[in-house]
């Protein structure tokens, strides 16, 4: 199979096979972590640039470790301390990036988009690590690299995601994935943070937290994107966390083997309780692990083969 | 396409049990040797010279799996940038490894195969084994034990099928296209 992608921006536009390849890659380059020396000469000489305009500690990390390890030279910078407080726009910060060539860049915005509007300005390949609720590619492709671990395939898997819908874009990219896979879908939350999009996607639509893990092998939990204002559409953290926080009662409705996934961070008492972030379903800090596989394959991927 | 036989079936078997009996002979018996097989057709050929030495010597040697696509220094240039699994699960420190591969050529990727095994640990000896040799090196590198010379530049193709993946065992030649 063929890869010509310059950039990784929405995992809308990756195709199953290129899923399948990317997930395969990360499971090789999985064992690298588990060396003593966690390093391999791959990517030597390749600049990476990491550009969080939003907060961020995992996957900016995850992204730097995995740069690091295939032996690329990595670069942060955050919003705080770059040029942009001094009012210079996004585009104009790329193209000064760009004029130092470096090989990938690696951006997180608030806007959707805006990873879009950055490739049209640089020759780098860009990765989006998150844009405003639009899409997170790599954490949808740690999740299913997770959840393809946890339960051998992602064919056939009932999948539960629940919480702030509207405002994520970890609910979105996972929905576009999964729904590149024979899976079903079902998104719960209350009805003000379920966008109307729902039901054309193909995604089952769901009140109830306790109707919606109903036999479901997965269960993604998601926090309320207060930064994005999903505290204005419930009433009350706390009638939201009584209706819509996981408890362990709940997994007695789901399958025997349910995984708890959550892309954190995550707010316990809110959307998950201690006794099931810790507790023996929880695959959340897996998600964490397999993440940095992930991210090598993808920086692998856009930097290996012809360009 | 026009093909010529370089090692038919009993060749192969005949090249794989000589090389066997070449590494018990040079290390004097299997102690300390551990086998690592390059991917693809290396790993099959490594698993064949475990199979012999267990005859032999009644014993099992360790045996791992390299994949060398991390180390490749054409990995810019590669059409499908595609890594497969590593499995070494034996510490590989003071080991006397024998590297199998099937086709010694440039010796680039001997190059990379020994740097992925140093980056895992510091074996005391790293052997060679190949079942074609073709020369044409761009580095310095020897095989220490080689089932057939062939000297060929780059206006020959030579294809090892091994029936494992290919369903036949035999050396085939053919005029690069």
């Amino acid at each position: 199979m063929k890869w010509d992608h310059k950039d990784l921006l929405t995992i809308r536009d990756l195709s199953r096979e290129e899923i399948i390849l990317l997930l395969d890659t990360a499971e090789s380059f999985k064992e690298v972590s588990r060396r003593e020396i966690k390093k391999v000469p791959t990517l030597r000489g390749k600049t990476i640039i990491t550009l969080f305009y939003e907060p961020s500690t995992r996957t900016r990390v995850s992204f730097e470790i995995a740069a690091k390890r295939l032996s690329a030279d990595t670069i942060n910078i955050s919003v705080s301390t770059s040029s942009a407080v001094k009012g210079e726009t996004l585009k104009d910060t790329g193209r000064n990036l760009e004029s130092m060539r470096p090989d990938v860049i690696i951006i997180r915005h608030s806007v959707p988009g805006a990873p879009q509007m950055l490739s049209g300005v640089v020759r780098a390949a860009v990765v989006n690590a998150g844009d405003g609720a639009h899409e997170h590619p790599t954490q949808a492709l740690l999740d299913l690299f997770t959840m393809r671990q946890k339960k051998q395939a992602i064919d056939g898997l009932k999948v539960a995601i629940v919480g702030d819908i509207a405002h994520s874009r970890v609910a979105r990219s996972n929905i576009f994935a999964l729904s590149k896979f024979d899976t079903e879908i079902t998104c719960c939350g209350p009805p003000t943070m379920l966008p109307p999009y729902l039901e054309e996607l193909g995604v089952k639509v769901e009140y109830h937290l306790e109707e919606a893990v109903r036999d479901k092998d997965v269960i993604m939990m998601l926090r309320i994107q207060k930064e994005r204002g999903g505290i204005s559409y419930i009433p009350s953290t706390k009638e939201y966390s009584s209706m819509y926080s996981l408890k362990e009662a709940h997994l007695k409705e789901a399958r025997k083997d349910v995984i708890i996934m959550h892309p954190g961070p995550i707010n316990r008492g809110v959307e998950i309780s201690d006794e099931v972030a810790d507790g023996p379903y929880s695959v959340i800090l897996d998600q964490v692990e397999n993440g940095v596989a992930v991210r090598m394959a993808v920086l692998f991927s856009l930097l290996g083969g012809e360009s | 396409m026009e093909h010529n036989v370089l090692l038919d079936e009993k060749a192969i078997e005949r090249s794989i049990t000589r090389i066997t009996h070449e590494i018990l002979e040079k290390n004097q018996g299997s102690h300390d040797l551990c086998l690592i097989g390059i991917r693809t057709r290396g790993v099959f050929l490594a698993k064949r010279i475990q199979d012999k030495i267990r005859e032999i010597e009644k014993k099992d040697l360790p045996l791992g799996i390299l994949d060398i696509t991390m180390y490749r220094d054409d990995v810019f240039k590669l059409k499908t940038p595609e890594v497969k699994k590593t499995d070494i699960a034996f510490n590989v420190n003071n080991a006397i490894i024998v590297l199998v591969d099937d086709v010694m050529y440039t010796g680039r990727t001997t190059r990379a195969a020994i740097d992925a095994i140093m980056d895992l640990g510091r074996p005391r000896k790293i052997q060679l084994a190949v079942l074609v040799d073709r020369g044409s090196r761009e580095l310095p590198m020897h095989p220490d034990y080689t089932g057939i010379l062939y000297p060929s530049g780059s206006e020959v193709e030579v294809f090892v099928k091994l029936r494992e993946v290919d369903g036949t065992d035999e050396v085939l030649l053919a005029a690069a296209s």
